[in-house]
This record gives C-alpha cells, structure tokens and sequence, in this order.
C-alpha cells in the first residue's frame, strides 16, 4: 500500500478525472500536429519555442503516467464514452493494463526521440528552413497520435482510423530526405501497409454484418455466446489477423521492413522499430484476446507461433550477413517481432507468463531498438559511413555511444537483469510447463545468434584496423549520447523493477499474475551458477565470431567469393550459410512471393480457426 | 439472384480482381489503382450489408428497411482511401523525378555497402 501511495500522490488531481484522462493523450498530440505549422520548423527544433514541443511530450508523458497510475490503483480498466453515447451507437475508448503499458511506453520512447531529434533536426541561424524540419515534428506528432488512438479505441473501425493514421505518418517519415531508394522503400512500405489494412477492414465489415457492432466488448459477449463461429466470422478473423500480420513485418511478410527502417533517419527509425510495428501486433493480442478469446484454437496458436520462430532464427541470421549496420538492426527488429508471436502457443495454459513476458518483450525492445537505431545515428553522423567493416576504432571517438549500443545490446541478447531476461525466462518456462520445449530451444538459439552479430559489431569496433578519423565529422550532442544511454540502461535494468508493477499486465483480465511470476523468474537470477550457466554459451559464441573476423568479402554486385579467404572453420560455415540466406532472403521479399506467403498465411489460418470451431 | 447477392458477389470481384493486380503487377501506378479496386470491393460489400437491413437500429425497433451506420463508416473509409492514393502517387511521382523508376520490383542494392577500395587493402588479420 506504501508503493500505491507514493505512485498516486502526485497524480491525485489527474487522476479524479477518470475516463476523461483517456481524453488527453489524443488531443496532445493533434494540438501539436495543427499548431506545428504556425510555429516553423526553425522553432520546433531548438530555440526558446523549440521547447514548445518538448513541453507538449512532458505532457503527454505525464498523462500516461496518471493514466498508468489510475488503471493500476483502480484496478479496473478506465472507459470513456464519446458524447456520452453508450456502445453500440456511440464510441468508446478504454485503458486496460496492456493500453496503459503502451501508452507510457510511447510516451518515453517519443519524449526520448524529441530530445534527440532537437539537435537533429535544427535549422541553423544563417540557414533556410528545411522541409525535413518541419515536417519531421508534424509526423512525429501524428504517429504519435495515431498509437494513443490505436491503443485506447474500443471500436473496430476506430481502430482501422488510428492504423491509417499511423501508417500515413510512418510512410513519409522514412522518405524524409528525398533520395531515391528511401522513396522507393516508403512506397513499398505504404503498398504492403495498405493491402494489410484494406484486408483488416474487410475483416471488421464482416465483424458488422455479422453481428451488428463494432464495439469489442459487445462483439466479445455476442461470439462468446454462439455455439459455434459462423463462417464470415472464420473469414473475418483470418483476414484480420494476416492484413495484421502484414503490417507487424512478421516473417515471411517482412519485405518492406529492412529498407524502410535503415533508410529513415535515424530518430525516425528508432520510431517506426521501436512502436509503430507494436501497434498493429497490439491490435492482434486485442483481436485474439479480446474480441475472441475462445477461437484461438491450438492449430492457430501454433501457426503463429511457428511464424515468430521461423522469424527469430531467420532475422538473426540475415542480420549477422549485413554490411551496414542500420540494415543489421533492421533484420534484427525482424528477429525480434517473432518473440512476440510466442506469445500465442503459450498462452493457453500458461496467459500469466506468457501475455507478461509478450508485453515485457515489446517495452524491453522498444528501449533497447529505439537506443541502438539513435547511436548507430550518431556513428553515421560522426563517421560520415555504417559499414560494419570499417568501424575501427570508432570507439576511441564515440565511448558513450558505443556503451549506450552495447548496453541495449545486452537486453536483446536476454542477459541479466534486463527486460530481455526476464522475456526469455518466463516464455521458457511457459513453454517448459505446458510441454513444448522447441519454443524455448529457438529463444536461447536465437539469443545466441544475437550475441553473435553484437560480438561481430564490437569486433570491428575494437579490433579492426583503425580506419576512421581521429576526429568525428560531427561531434554528437551531450543530450543526445545521454538520451540514448538512458534509453539502453531503461532496457537494461527492467527486471528491477518492483515487481508490484508489473501488475498492470492483467488489469482488466481475469486471472493473470503478472507480478508473482514477474518476482519467480527474478528470485534465481543472480545465483552464481545461474549466471555462468547464461555467460559461458555466450562466451564460446564470442570466440567463434572474433575467431572468424576476416569475413569472407563479398564483391558488390558479384557472386560471393569463395570461402577461401576466410582463415577459420566457423567462417567457412558462416560463408556456406550465406551464400544459402541471402538469395532466400531476397527471394521472399519479392512482391510475387510474399503476396503468395500472404495467401497461403490466409488460408492456413482459416483451416485453423475453422477445425476448432 | 436477389440484389444482395448480387452487389455481394461484385464486391468479392473488385477484391479478387484488385489483390491480384496488388501482388501481381510491377509497376506501382498499377498496384496504386488495384488497392482502389480492393477498396472498392470493400466498400461495396458494407454497402450490401446496409441495403440488408437490420443493424442497430433494427434492433432498437426502427429503420427496418435499411442500415445507416454503414453509410457513414464508409464515407469515412473513403476518405482514408483517396489520402492513401494521394499518399502513394505523391511517393510515385517523386520517385520518378529523382530516379526515372517507376516499379518496385528490381530493389535498389544495399547503398554503399562494400566499397572497391576495400579489394585493394588487405583483410586485417586478427
């Protein structure tokens, strides 16, 4: 009770509003977005007004916060109805535990971004304005906007306005400098995105003519009370669930991720990796967990399932093949979307562990992915370049920036005490108590190629031939290095949080546990035995990848050369296995085949949900 | 075939004729305009399932014969499509002025990923 009320004294006043509260996180952002073009981009980014915009994400970061502290205390989920019109004609906004989860989690990682991009995008004095100046902060604003909605509707089709949104912001912000490939990547990402929502809107005109609403909990009560789901409804939800997919990136639909993500600029991608991808996987847990709780039948939960595996061991692998270190983060986002998708296999025996380590992975990466995509901006900047192979040295130039990598890095590898441990561990044992072992073998294969692609970085970094200047092009801003190494550290030191906070996990959902399992998995983490059982595999991978350092080259443009030039066996394997990814890898993220993955996913998932219906 | 049937089997049309077009064509005007024929479908169907009534307000007793809230939504859901297609062929025709390409399907190599110079230096052996 102490800890409830130190966490709600400072809220007190806010949080007597109740449901209006859920009122202000969407209206901040809009008011950002239509104030913004009044200000200029010459005062968004910096100076006295600049702090406008930074003021407007302290804002929205403190109404989350009393947002959060409201759900938890209350222990109830806050409604909001529109108008006061009650569903099914009127429209409703609700937090539960997970809204609440990631409306502060955006908050941070938005404010984060802010800061970062103060500097990043400022106009100087002597200079004319920019349209990336300006047109960054509106977007910002925009997704912004478009998560809050997406996370708090209550209403299918409230929920295809918030997606659209977000897309429509998302999209421009990876074309935000102009060049031809960043274009040609954001129209990729904006075709593939709209076929996902134009299949998701099919999906809920089905919802309605089926049932006669939108509204999810009065569609959860209706489909809980049939005997069996009617056929439009097996339609909905598989074409649902794929347009979702779709825009998740999940593997194999992942063809407009890489180029999108590693073209953007660097706070932008830190945004499009870090949420935007969250929200539409948060409209799946909603769809399966929400709106149709009984349908999520065994063969689904394993198809899905299957999907984040294949998507762990496949995006780990393409990213140890990257050149450029923007693109190695992005295959590595690829990776890391699959661990969400185990959500779903597990779920059904064991929803304590599985929903809170499912949620624990979205904030522990969103931290981590939005630090690593900020510092390898800060590389870029200083060094003028990317590529892995010629980072030598750079850590003479850039310390704080290589730690905040390297700390954020250590959360994705599922180290001790980081939200990545505790991801990992309670999704092992989950998959350990309900007696599907493989889930956990691929996690720790998975963690191990993580920490392989890390040690391949921080080899070049430490013991390549120092190729880069003693001198940065550009000199990163003190605020910048620090927002990031807060960003990593937040990742890092997420198992300590109290657990009582965890708790938030399940309100609004019956039977869930988050803290008790939260509390079991950190009892043993720090035995000595526990932790050399987790360093010494990562150990033994480092020296295989520092062993294998003199990577076989690949001419651009040519087929790769033989595996000769490489000195060691490890790298003659990881050269054989290359030349093997890569074509696949390019292979699916053709048009032609994703959009035939695309079709067999549909109709895979149809022939699921309809065998348990 | 009664008028439900009817539009509903036109709508399934414009969406299998556009999902085609979407996955299928290289060039990406043509991808741009199948989404709108996918968006079509779409709409057509909701519209089919105002003109059969029912809905809520047949369940509160009125406006039997027909279903208005469908007719909202999908002005709505017209007005995301049309921002969607200006969207894209504002990409496109920027695309097209910078690059002279206009299809998606041959992917840019991995920008200056591996430079020549590299060739010329020996690898550094650890």
């Amino acid at each position: 009770m102490d800890l409830a009320a130190l966490l709600v004294t400072p809220f007190a006043r806010l949080t007597e509003l109740g449901g209006l509260l859920l009122v202000i996180p969407l209206m901040l952002p809009v008011v950002g977005l239509l104030l913004a073009p009044l200000l200029r981009g010459r005062w968004l980014g910096g100076g006295l007004l600049g702090r406008f915009t930074l003021l407007l994400l302290l804002l929205g970061l403190v109404a989350a916060l009393a947002v959060a502290t409201a759900v938890l205390t209350g222990d109830e989920a806050l409604k909001y109805y529109l108008g006061g019109w009650l569903p099914p004609l009127g429209v409703a906004l609700k937090a539960d535990g997970l809204s609440a989860i990631m409306l502060l989690l955006s908050a941070v990682v938005i404010l984060a971004v802010g800061v970062y991009a103060q500097r990043e995008f400022q106009v100087p004095p002597d200079a004319s304005e920019t349209r990336a100046s300006l047109v960054f902060w509106m977007l910002l604003m925009g997704v912004w906007a478009g998560l809050n909605a997406a996370f708090l509707g209550q209403d299918l089709f409230t929920l295809f306005v918030a997606l659209e949104l977000l897309t429509f912001s998302a999209v421009p912000l990876v074309a935000l400098d102009g060049r031809a490939e960043t274009l040609a990547a954001a129209l990729r990402y904006l075709l593939f995105a709209l076929l996902g929502s134009v299949l998701y809107l099919l999906g809920a005109v089905l919802f309605y003519g089926t049932y006669a609403t939108l509204d999810i909990t009065l569609l959860a009560e209706r489909i809980s009370g049939e005997p069996a789901l009617p056929p439009a409804i097996i339609a909905a939800a598989a074409l649902m669930t794929v347009g979702l997919l779709a825009k998740t990136a999940l593997f194999p639909l992942h063809l407009w991720l890489p180029p999108a993500h590693a073209g953007a600029p660097p706070p932008a991608s830190a945004i499009l990796s870090a949420l935007v991808v969250k929200a539409s996987f948060f409209l799946i847990l909603r769809l399966w967990f929400d709106v149709m709780p009984g349908a999520l039948t065994p063969m689904v939960a394993q198809i899905l399932g299957g999907l984040g595996a294949g998507a762990i061991l496949f995006g780990n692998l393409v990213a140890l093949r990257q050149a450029r270190l923007k693109l190695l983060i992005a295959y590595s986002t690829v990776a890391q979307i699959g661990y969400l998708f185990l959500i779903f296999p597990l779920a059904a025996r064991a929803e304590s562990a599985a929903l809170t380590g499912g949620m624990l992975q979205v904030v522990a990466h969103a931290l981590a992915k939005a630090a690593m995509f900020m510092a390898a901006g800060l590389i870029a900047k200083a060094l003028g370049h990317d590529r892995i192979r010629d980072l030598g040295g750079c850590v003479r130039v850039l310390p704080l920036t290589l730690l905040a990598f390297g700390l954020a890095g250590l959360s994705l590898i599922g180290l001790q005490p980081s939200g990545g441990y505790l991801t990992k561990t309670l999704l092992t044992a989950a998959a350990d108590g309900t007696g599907q072992g493989w889930w956990g073998l691929v996690m720790q294969v998975g963690g191990l190629l993580t920490a392989a692609y890390l040690f391949w970085v921080f080899g070049h970094v430490l013991f390549a031939v120092p190729s880069t200047p003693a001198m940065p092009l550009k000199r990163p801003g003190r605020a910048q290095e620090l927002v990031v190494l807060a960003l990593a550290l937040g990742a890092l030191l997420l198992g300590l949080v109290p657990p009582a906070l965890f708790d938030l996990v399940g309100v609004g959902r019956a039977g869930l546990e988050a803290s008790a399992t939260v509390a079991t998995a950190m009892a043993g983490a720090f035995g000595w035995s526990k932790l050399w059982g987790d360093v010494w595999p990562l150990l033994v991978v480092g020296l295989l990848v520092l062993g294998m350092l003199p990577w076989p080259d690949r001419p651009a443009g040519g087929s790769p050369r033989p595996a000769t030039t490489s000195l060691s066996v490890s790298g003659h394997w990881a050269a054989v296995l290359g030349t093997l990814l890569e074509p696949a890898d390019r292979g699916l993220r053709q048009w032609p085949v994703a959009g035939l993955s695309f079709l067999i996913l549909l109709l895979a998932l149809a022939a699921a949900i309809s065998t348990g219906a | 075939m009664n008028d439900p049937t009817l539009f509903g089997l036109c709508g399934a049309t414009l969406v299998g004729l556009g999902l085609y077009g979407l996955l299928c064509q290289p060039g990406a005007l043509r991808k741009i305009l199948a989404f709108n024929l996918i968006g079509s479908g779409v709409f057509l169907l909701f519209g089919v399932i105002a003109l059969r009534g029912g809905g809520v307000l047949a369940a509160a007793g009125r406006g039997i014969d027909g279903d208005p809230v469908p007719q909202a939504l999908i002005i709505t859901g017209l007005v995301v499509a049309f921002a969607a297609t200006s969207i894209a062929v504002a990409l496109l025709l920027r695309l097209a002025e910078t690059s002279g390409r206009t299809t998606l399907e041959n992917e840019a190599p991995p920008a200056p990923s591996l430079p020549g110079e590299r060739a010329s230096r020996p690898d550094g052996e650890s």
